[in-house]
């Protein structure tokens, strides 16, 4: 059977859709109401609550600890402050991303890193000969992410943190009622945030006090639909969607550098060695095969094209993520993996892997659309990521 | 009469697919069956009113997707139900389950270590690029590497690029899998005993060798071939019984205008100025041919079927070396209601899959160190399927059948494979099997019990070995059965093989019969 989650005698109640799906072996909420859609809203509108504890977690502590995970990750783990967060892919030694994810800096010799896959093998394997020990805490450890404008106010009212001074990816200790949590301000969503990792006895009452102290702020339970939609619009890639990790790939076609994918500003190449660091040195000084773009559909193309066929533009209300081919002329320049309509943005946007010079910002394209069972071709341009940034998710 | 473009001697899988091809490919064929019924090893019989069993092979796992899609065997009756899981129930009480879904699989594997169960991955997708890299060698007569002859340097130079384009690494890691043992194999990736020992019996099937012999983690690899072809979903139970495979392959082959005929025993093979001419069956009746295959073993084709005056005495030699050594029985049980686990005590999703003792693996060394010096496993080596679990046919509504693998159960026994011995061997399998599930011996209604002498006497095959000879190493590929004939052809003019003691060999796969088919149409049969 399927594992639930700590939070799930106070999930299952809520989802009156009985829209379920999987996450690492998990059963998450989809979405609670019948459609996603007023969740969506609360993540820009108020705050949403999501249930993320099917991350993988791992505590590595140790004199090594430290210098091990420096090894691991692309950026650089030594000079990280205490209470610093990295957000980091790691790769195998050909420089092909087996995952990413995020590295907190707990104290000196204490690490919190969260993954996508479980890299228990992958960490011990690294850690051969150093003083650190791993301990994957996945069920242990309860997470959930409080997103959205109104995430600092709820979280002012439910905990004693100092919010003001935490700054982005940066975690601080507190107490949420008489829960003892790590909060730090991170997330999927692009938005003011904060991750708020606690034991998993714990986790009810948490959650009851994170509901009871947002009720005057919208404070809204969310699922998996609402997420994607929202980390698209922030232009944050989804392993296993938008890129095969080094570790599953049956073919090399399939795997991805961090360059490929837009994450070249998280490889530090001042580091002298970490796994996969030749093969990324040599791939620094040419130019990557692939960028990680965003692209935004030309509505008035998508529009004719309904138009032809008597119809009003049909959008995709839910994020889609099957692989969509992107043309430049008669040649196809890449593919699309993951796109849909941002109801914020009044925007139909995609996330798309390109070849080269296709890839730069402003260059006109076109996506496959499918339009009453035929295979069409709309106009779409390349867009800086993300395509949603506000300022007070840093401020 | 006008003689037959090609007879088959015997009717079992192997014989039935070289037939259907022939036929298909507008050739008069002849299957000539000494039984009463076709099948051969892949047969299902009604042992006991009501309760009805493959009594010898019992699951369906190798069978080639290319013969299912171009014999159209679904369309001739095969349907093959899904195995979805394989419980080892643990001597303390507890078990390790493996269950065909990634997340129920790695939440139970979690349980007994967090590191087997992310290694359960890892070692999936290397056993699939290895897989793949000899499936190729599967559908092909294998060259000989010492041959010069254009054929084999044709093959060769194919199989070479092949194999380069494997790159460095997969193809370092084919060598360490043509040469390690299975336990070996595997400790590369799990620390887990049970899961460890499940994994490593798939290499000892068939042969007496045990998890730690040298060779046997190719063994794994062929048994993992059986899963390489996900489309297929062809692992599993067939509805009906195994005798249904063949019963769908005969099918196909009477569809191309192929004859069956049961019942009808050869004697021996007809041999005109050093050419096959047809067969003699026993009484005498003489039937003609213009080609002979056998899908019988190696031994009994050469040394009976057409007598060592007829043959090179080397090659008469090299056929005596080949190894049988048949180490596997079965144990057929008619029960009156499902067995009970400790582990796991109420019926559920874990009885409709294989159910494996092999709870470590000095376990089955220890069951394989008997089998070495002539005596059967105290405590062996079973794999069971509960087959009325997912074909209610098989049994009377609310009864069962249970089929159990056997291994290790040595053909030269010391002091001989007696009534006797055959008794105290099937109380030894059902003492293993109550030491976790105690309400099994209340619940038999009937027991048989299948010897590898009882095999050799009923089906012919020597010393009982299900795989028509040991896969082994030395008699893999190329070597199967001896050089220089090993790619289907014989000393013999117009005499074929077309069993499994030919490349790639055992399991109910047809590759044999297949291949044989083919070669026998490229020299113009």
């Amino acid at each position: 059977m399927l594992k639930t989650t700590p939070f799930h005698p106070r999930i299952a109640p809520l989802c009156a859709s009985q829209a379920w799906r999987r996450w690492s072996g998990h059963v998450v909420a989809s979405s609670y109401d019948l459609s996603h859609e007023r969740e969506y809203h609360a993540i820009r509108a108020a705050a949403a609550l999501f249930d993320i504890s099917p991350l993988y977690k791992y505590r590595v502590r140790g004199r090594d600890a430290a210098r091990m995970l420096d090894h691991v990750v692309t950026r650089d783990v030594v000079r990280a402050a205490v209470g610093q967060v990295l957000y980091t892919p790691w790769c195998d030694s050909a420089g092909k991303v087996l995952d990413d994810g995020t590295v907190a800096r707990l104290d000196e010799t204490t690490f919190r890193m969260t993954s996508a896959d479980p890299n228990l093998r992958w960490l011990e394997s690294c850690a051969l000969g150093l003083d650190v020990s791993i301990e994957d805490i996945s069920d242990a450890t309860a997470a959930l992410a409080l997103q959205g404008p109104n995430a600092r106010a709820i979280l002012e009212q439910a905990s004693d943190a100092d919010l003001a001074a935490l700054k982005y990816f940066r975690i601080a200790q507190a107490r949420l009622g008489s829960v003892p949590v790590t909060i730090s301000r991170t997330g999927y969503t692009g938005d003011l945030g904060y991750e708020i990792w606690l034991e998993a006895a714990n986790a009810l009452e948490a959650w009851d006090a994170l509901i009871a102290a947002g009720s005057g702020y919208g404070i809204t339970p969310a699922g998996m639909l609402a997420l994607d939609l929202a980390r698209i619009e922030a232009g944050l890639m989804l392993i296993d969607v938008d890129y095969v990790s080094a570790r599953k790939a049956l073919i090399d076609s399939q795997k991805s550098s961090p360059f490929e994918l837009g994450l070249g500003w998280a490889v530090d190449l001042r580091k002298e060695r970490f796994v996969g660091r030749a093969a990324l040195a040599d791939e620094a000084r040419r130019e990557a095969q692939w960028q990680f773009v965003g692209l935004e559909v030309d509505w008035g193309s998508l529009e004719a094209l309904y138009r032809d066929v008597g119809l009003a533009p049909q959008l995709p209300g839910a994020a889609w993520r099957a692989s969509t081919p992107v043309y430049s002329g008669s040649g196809q320049v890449g593919y699309a993996t993951s796109g849909g309509w941002s109801p914020l943005l009044k925007k139909y946007i995609a996330l798309a892997h390109l070849q080269g010079a296709s890839a730069r910002v402003g260059t006109e394209l076109e996506m496959e659309v499918t339009v009453e069972h035929r295979r069409k071709r709309a106009a779409a341009r390349v867009v800086p990521r993300p395509f949603f940034d506000p300022e007070r998710k840093r401020a | 009469m006008k003689p037959y473009d090609a007879i088959i001697v015997g009717g079992g899988h192997n014989g039935l697919v070289c037939a259907a091809y022939l036929a298909r490919a507008g050739k008069r064929v002849l299957v000539l069956e000494r039984r009463d019924r076709i099948g051969g090893a892949a047969v299902t019989e009604e042992v006991f009113p009501g309760f009805r069993f493959s009594v010898f092979s019992y699951v369906v796992s190798l069978l080639r997707p290319e013969i299912i899609r171009e014999l159209d065997l679904p369309r001739h009756g095969l349907h093959v139900l899904p195995l979805e899981s394989t419980l080892t129930p643990l001597p303390n009480g507890d078990y390790l389950a493996q269950w065909n879904d990634h997340d129920q699989n790695r939440r139970e594997l979690a349980r007994h270590s967090l590191r087997d169960a992310e290694a359960y991955d890892d070692y999936g997708r290397r056993m699939h690029h290895m897989a793949r890299a000899v499936k190729p060698l599967l559908a092909m007569a294998p060259p000989d590497p010492a041959s010069l002859h254009p054929r084999d340097l044709l093959g060769l130079a194919g199989l070479g690029s092949h194999l380069r384009g494997l790159g460095r690494e997969r193809f370092h890691e084919l060598c360490r899998l043509m040469t390690m043992s299975s336990a070996d194999y595997l400790d590369q990736w799990f620390e887990c005993e049970p899961l460890k020992a499940t994994k490593s019996a798939s290499g000892i099937i068939g042969t007496l060798a045990g998890p730690r012999s040298p060779g046997t983690a190719f063994v794994l690899l062929h048994h993992y071939m059986g899963e390489l072809d996900g489309v297929f979903r062809a692992w599993g139970f067939a509805k009906g019984g195994n005798g249904s495979v063949s019963a769908a392959i005969a099918a196909a082959a009477r569809s191309f205008g192929a004859e069956i005929r049961t019942s009808a025993p050869v004697e021996r093979v007809l041999i005109e100025s050093d050419r096959a001419a047809g067969v003699v069956l026993e009484g005498g009746e003489e039937i003609r041919a213009r080609r002979v295959a056998s899908s019988a073993d190696p031994r009994r084709t050469f040394v009976d079927l057409v007598g060592e005056k007829h043959l090179p005495a080397e090659f008469v030699a090299a056929i005596r070396r080949y190894r049988f050594r048949g180490s596997s029985a079965k144990v057929n049980l008619a029960l009156g209601e499902l067995p009970r686990f400790r582990c796991l005590p109420q019926p559920g999703a874990h009885l409709r899959g294989a159910i494996s003792i092999s709870p470590s693996v000095e376990y089955l060394e220890r069951a394989y160190d008997q089998a070495k010096y002539g005596e059967f496993s105290q405590r062996p080596y079973l794999d069971m399927v509960i087959p009325s679990l997912l074909d209610p046919s098989m049994a009377p509504p609310g009864k069962h059948v249970m089929s159990i693998f056997v291994q290790y159960a040595p053909y030269r026994l010391n002091g001989g494979w007696t009534d006797a011995r055959r008794e105290a061997f099937g109380d030894t399998v059902i003492d293993t099997i109550a030491e976790y599930a105690p309400n099994l011996k209340s619940a038999i209604l009937h027991r048989q019990v299948v010897t590898p002498a009882d095999i050799e006497r009923t089906l012919g095959l020597s010393e009982g070995n299900i795989f028509q000879g040991e896969l082994s190493l030395q008699q893999m590929f190329f070597l199967r059965p001896a050089v220089p004939w090993a790619r289907y052809g014989t000393p013999i003019r117009d005499l074929f093989q077309c069993g499994s003691g030919t490349h790639p060999g055992g399991g109910v796969m047809g590759a044999s019969g297949r291949n044989a088919a083919r070669a026998m149409l490229e020299q113009g049969v």
